[in-house]
C-alpha cells in the first residue's frame, strides 16, 4: 500500500510500485483531468504538482510519492474560479482542451513564484508542453492577464 | 406524429412529443433505421431540437467537436432561428442515427451520406438542416402560441422563449406552448431567417465548453468507464501490412493484472485491468511477424521511384486547357523545378483509443470519433451484425485533424472485446502506436515546368504530382477513385480550382505507393498543393523580376478569382506589404482556395545563421462567405496557421524497411510557444455559398513562410520539412 494526498485527502493505493501517478490518478482515482499524451515526459498533458513543483505524472512513479502532497487540475479551486481559469476562460483558451489541464498546472506553478513574469520567463517556464491546436498565443496572454490578477488580489 | 417531405433534399421533418412532454424535431431518411422506426418510443428519438414544458432547450448534435467549434456554432443557428438566448440552449452530443448524416459525404449511402465530421463541413452542410429544424420549431410554435391566445398567426412572433401577440403584448412561454406545438405537421420547408434578421448569427458568441474544459473535465475517450471494463493494448506488426506469424504469451501473462492475450485482425492483444498492466505484458510478449513485402521498403527508394515516373509517359490526366507543349517550346523564358512533401502524422493530443462491449447480438462503442456512420460500417463487416445494432457514442476528441475519420481504432476495441470474452473494453494506443501506425498525408514528388512571355507573365504551367492515394485507404469512397489512378482527393488545391489567369496549364497525377497507409490530413492534399502552386508561382515572380503580391494579383485577373484577390489584398495591406521591416525580418505571401473559402496569409520571418527559421507575425486575410462566430473563425485560423507550421518546420515520417522511423516528440517534433508567431485575422464577409473555417487556414502557411525565406536568403524551399542545414549562411 502507498499512501499520499490528493487534493487534501489521503488515498492508500494498492498497485504495483512502478506504475506512473499519471495512471493511479485516472484509473484509481478517477481523476481524469490529468492526461496521457506521450508517456515519456514530452508533452506536458500530465502535469501536476508534487509538493508544490509541477511534476510529469506520467513519468512519476507512484512510489516516488508516497507522503507527498498532490495538486491536480481539479484541486486548483473547486469550481473553475482560480485565476489562471478565469483568465482562460476570458481569452478562450481551449480548442480541444485536451492539453489544458497540464498548461494550466505549469502556469500555476509559475505564478506561485514568479509574480510578473515576462513573455521569456513564461516561455521557458511552458516549454515542455505541447499544444497541436496551436493556443500558445492566448496561453501566454491568459497567464498575464491572471497573473495581474493575482496581483490585485483577485 | 406526422412528419412532412422535402423531397429535393430527401430528408423528413418530423416532429413528435418528447418523452415526459414537450416537442421535439428531428429528420429522418426514408427507408432507413432511425427516427421513423424510434418514433414509436421517443426515449430513443435522435432529434436536432428538443423544448421541454419548462421551457428548456436541449440541442443535440450531430457533429463531433474536436476543438474546431462546431458544436458552438451549430447551436447558435438553432438559437438564432428559435428565437431563445443562445446562453439558454443545452448542448449534447448525438447519438449515430441515419438521420444525422452528413450532406457531404454523400455516396455512402444511396440516401443521405454518412455521419461524420471532417471537410470543413459542419457549418456549411449540416448547419441548414439545424436551421431547418429550429425554424420549424419556431413555425410550429407561433401558431401554437396564437391558437392558445386566439389571436391572428399573422400578428404573433416569437421573441426571446416566448410567442408575443404583438398588438396586445400579450405573451405565452415556449414551455407552455410545446405540447400543443408537438400535436402539428412539421412545415415542409420552414422559411429560414434573413441575415439582416440574425440577433446571434455573426455575433462575438463565446465558447460554452470552455469552463469544462479549463476544470479538466470534459470526458474524452481516453476517459470512458463501463462496468466490468478491462484496458488493453494492442502489439502491432512494425512494418506496414505485416502479419503475427506465431506469439507465445507466457510472460506476458505472468504479469500482475494481464488478464487475457488475444489475437486479433491488427495484432496482438494484451488485455489486463489496468494500462500500466497492459503496457508492460506487451511488453513481455514474444511475437514473431511476416513482416511482407512492405519490410523492402525505404523511403529514398520511394522518391527515386517516383522521380522515374515523373519523367515517364503514364499519367492520369486532370486539367487540361490550351497546348501547354506548344505553349512551353514558344516561351520566352522557361521554368523548371521538382519538389517534394514528406508524410505526416496527425499527433492528436489523445492517442488514439476506444472502448467496445461485443455482446454477441450487439455492440457498443464509445469512442472519440470523426466517423459515426462509417465505424459502424466497418463493425458491421467485421462482426456479421446489421448495422442498427451496432451503437457508437461520441466522446468530446481531444484532437481529430482527419484522423479519426479512419475505423481501426474502433476495429481493434471490437475485435478485442469479443476475443476477451464479450466485456467491456478500453484498447489505448501508445503515442508510439500513434505516429508509427497512422494513416498518413500522402507524400508526393513533384515536377512543374512553366513558360514567361516577354513581359513575364507566365504563358505555359505544367505540374504533375506523383505519390500516394488517400482512397487506396478509404475504403468506402473507393468509388471516387478513377479508373486510371486519379485520386481527386491528392489533385484537390492544384487543379480543381485554379486561380491564376494562364492560357496553357496542364495538371496529371500519377498513383504511386509501395504501402503507407495514407489518409485526411486537416485541409487534405491543399496542405500539400497549397505549398507546391504558391512557392513554383513565387519562383515565376522571381524569375520575371516582379514583386510576387503583384504578380499573384495581375493573375488573379478573371471573375473566378475575385475573392482570392480580395483576401490577398487584404493581407497585404494590413501586413503593410513593400514597408520597410526590422533587419533581417523579411515577407512572404501565398494565398489558396479551399472548402469553399478564401484565405491568403503574409509571413515575417528571419533567418538565423545557423539556418534557424523564426516566424515572427503571420497577417491571415479570409472570407468564409458568411461569418457564424468571429470568436471560432479567428481561433480555427490562428489553429490552422500553427498546424501548418509546426509541419512545414518539422512534420516528416520516413520509412525505413516498411517501418516508421519516428516513434514519440522527440523524433517527431511539435513547435513550442515560443517559436508560434504573432497572428492577427482579418476577416472578410464575403458575399457568396458558405466556406468551411477549420481547414483553410492550413494551406496558405508553409508557402508563405518559404517564400519569406527566399526573400531573407535567396533560397527555394522545394523540399519539406524546412531544415536549417539547407539555409546555413
Amino acid at each position: 500500500m502507498i499512501s499520499f494526498t490528493v487534493n487534501g485527502k489521503t488515498h492508500r493505493v494498492d498497485v504495483e510500485p512502478d506504475t506512473p501517478l499519471l495512471w493511479v490518478l485516472r484509473e484509481n482515482l478517477g481523476l481524469n483531468g490529468t492526461r496521457y499524451g506521450c508517456g515519456v515526459a514530452l508533452c506536458g498533458a500530465c502535469v501536476v504538482h508534487v509538493n508544490g513543483e509541477p511534476a510529469r505524472s506520467c513519468t512519476t512513479r507512484v512510489s516516488e510519492v508516497a507522503g507527498k502532497k498532490i495538486t491536480t487540475i481539479e484541486g486548483l479551486s473547486r469550481d473553475g474560479s482560480h485565476p489562471l481559469q478565469k483568465a482562460w476562460i476570458a481569452e478562450e483558451v481551449p480548442q480541444c482542451g485536451y492539453c489544458q489541464s497540464g498548461q494550466i498546472m505549469s502556469a500555476a506553478a509559475l505564478l506561485a513564484k514568479n509574480k510578473s513574469p515576462s513573455d521569456a520567463e513564461i516561455e521557458r517556464a511552458m516549454d515542455g508542453h505541447i499544444c497541436t491546436c496551436g493556443t500558445y498565443n492566448r496561453i501566454r496572454k491568459a497567464i498575464h492577464a491572471a497573473a495581474a490578477m493575482m496581483r490585485k488580489g483577485a | 406524429m406526422r412528419a412532412t417531405v422535402n423531397q429535393d433534399r430527401r430528408t423528413f421533418l418530423k416532429a413528435s412529443a418528447a418523452a415526459g412532454g414537450g416537442l421535439v424535431i428531428g429528420f429522418y431518411l426514408p427507408g432507413a433505421s432511425g427516427i421513423a422506426e424510434a418514433a414509436a418510443g421517443p426515449a430513443k428519438l435522435n432529434a436536432f431540437v428538443k423544448i421541454g414544458t419548462d421551457g428548456k432547450v436541449t440541442f443535440m448534435c450531430s457533429q463531433s467537436e474536436m476543438g474546431q467549434g462546431c458544436h458552438n456554432a451549430l447551436a447558435m443557428m438553432i438559437a438564432e432561428e428559435l428565437e431563445v438566448d443562445f446562453k439558454s440552449v443545452r448542448i449534447e452530443q448525438g447519438g449515430i442515427d441515419p438521420a444525422f448524416a452528413n450532406p457531404r459525404y454523400v455516396g455512402f449511402r444511396a440516401v443521405g451520406g454518412a455521419q461524420g465530421t471532417g471537410g470543413s463541413s459542419s457549418v456549411r452542410n449540416v448547419g441548414v438542416n439545424v436551421r431547418r429544424a429550429g425554424a420549424a420549431a419556431r413555425f410550429m410554435l407561433i401558431t401554437a402560441g396564437a391558437e392558445r391566445m386566439k389571436e391572428l398567426r399573422s400578428e404573433c412572433v416569437a421573441e426571446n422563449g416566448y410567442v408575443v401577440h404583438k398588438p396586445s403584448g400579450r405573451k405565452v412561454s415556449y414551455g407552455a406552448l410545446a405540447n400543443d406545438a408537438a400535436r402539428q405537421v412539421a412545415p415542409d420547408d420552414p422559411v429560414l431567417k434573413q441575415p439582416s434578421e440574425f440577433k446571434i448569427l455573426g455575433k462575438r458568441t463565446p465558447r460554452h465548453d470552455t469552463l469544462l474544459k479549463v476544470a479538466g473535465k470534459p470526458i474524452y475517450g481516453l476517459d470512458v468507464k463501463r462496468p466490468g471494463m478491462l484496458i488493453a493494448t494492442v502489439a502491432k506488426c512494425p512494418v506496414f501490412g505485416g502479419k503475427v506469424r506465431s506469439f507465445n504469451a507466457g510472460r506476458a501473462l505472468k504479469v500482475k493484472g494481464v488478464k487475457k492475450v488475444v489475437q486479433i485482425g491488427s495484432g496482438v492483444a494484451v488485455v489486463a485491468d489496468s494500462f500500466w498492466a497492459a503496457k508492460k505484458g506487451r511488453d513481455a510478449l514474444e511475437i514473431t511477424w511476416d513482416e511482407g513485402p512492405m519490410a523492402k521498403v525505404s523511403s529514398p527508394g520511394m522518391y527515386q521511384k517516383w522521380a522515374e515516373l515523373a519523367k515517364g509517359p503514364t499519367a492520369a490526366e486532370r486539367l487540361k486547357v490550351g497546348d501547354v507543349p506548344a505553349a512551353l517550346a514558344g516561351g520566352a523564358k522557361r521554368v523548371e523545378a521538382a519538389y517534394e512533401v514528406p508524410f505526416l502524422a496527425h499527433v492528436c493530443m489523445e492517442p488514439m483509443n476506444a472502448t467496445a462491449h461485443f455482446k454477441g447480438d450487439s455492440v457498443e462503442i464509445w469512442a472519440p470519433t470523426q466517423a459515426q456512420s462509417w465505424n459502424q460500417h466497418w463493425v458491421s463487416q467485421l462482426t456479421g451484425l446489421p448495422p442498427k445494432a451496432i451503437t457508437v457514442h461520441t466522446t468530446y476528441l481531444g484532437g481529430g485533424f482527419g484522423r479519426r475519420l479512419e475505423s481501426d481504432y474502433v476495429l481493434d476495441a471490437v475485435e478485442t472485446s469479443r476475443a476477451a470474452g464479450n466485456v467491456p473494453v478500453k484498447v489505448v494506443w501508445t503515442r508510439e502506436d500513434d505516429i508509427q501506425h497512422d494513416f498518413y498525408r500522402p507524400a508526393s514528388y513533384n515536377v512543374f515546368e512553366a513558360a514567361l512571355g516577354p513581359d513575364g507573365m507566365p504563358t505555359a504551367w505544367r505540374h504533375r504530382i506523383v505519390g500516394a492515394s488517400i482512397l487506396q485507404y478509404f475504403k468506402t469512397f473507393a468509388h471516387f477513385l478513377r479508373k486510371d489512378g486519379l485520386d481527386p482527393t491528392s489533385v484537390q488545391g492544384a487543379a480543381d480550382y485554379f486561380p491564376y489567369d494562364i492560357a496553357n496549364v496542364y495538371v496529371d497525377y500519377v498513383n504511386n505507393n509501395p504501402g503507407v497507409p495514407s489518409g485526411f490530413w486537416r485541409s487534405v492534399a491543399n496542405s500539400q498543393n497549397g505549398f507546391l502552386m504558391e512557392s513554383f508561382i513565387d519562383e515565376l515572380a522571381h524569375a520575371a523580376g516582379k514583386d510576387p503580391y503583384q504578380y499573384r494579383r495581375q493573375l488573379m485577373a478573371k471573375p473566378h478569382a475575385a475573392r482570392l484577390r480580395a483576401v490577398l489584398d487584404l493581407a497585404a495591406q494590413k501586413a503593410g506589404w513593400g514597408k520597410p521591416l526590422p533587419s533581417g525580418v523579411h515577407r512572404g505571401i501565398a494565398a489558396h482556395f479551399s472548402y469553399n473559402s478564401y484565405c491568403a496569409q503574409v509571413a515575417e520571418v528571419s533567418v538565423a545563421k545557423d539556418g534557424k527559421v523564426k516566424a515572427h507575425r503571420v497577417v491571415a486575410a479570409i472570407d468564409p462567405g458568411w461569418i457564424v462566430n468571429p470568436n471560432t473563425i479567428e481561433a480555427q485560423i490562428e489553429g490552422g496557421i500553427f498546424y501548418g507550421l509546426t509541419a512545414a518546420l518539422y512534420g516528416e515520417i520516413t520509412i525505413r524497411n516498411g517501418r516508421v522511423e519516428q516513434s514519440n516528440f522527440n523524433d517527431y517534433k511539435i513547435a513550442r510557444m515560443d517559436e508560434m508567431p504573432k497572428v492577427e485575422v482579418h476577416i472578410l464577409q464575403g458575399k457568396g455559398e458558405q466556406g468551411g473555417i477549420g481547414e483553410p487556414g492550413v494551406p496558405p502557411i508553409a508557402p508563405a513562410v518559404c517564400n519569406a525565406i527566399f526573400a531573407a536568403t535567396g533560397k527555394r524551399i522545394r523540399k519539406l520539412p524546412i531544415k536549417p542545414e539547407m539555409l546555413r549562411a
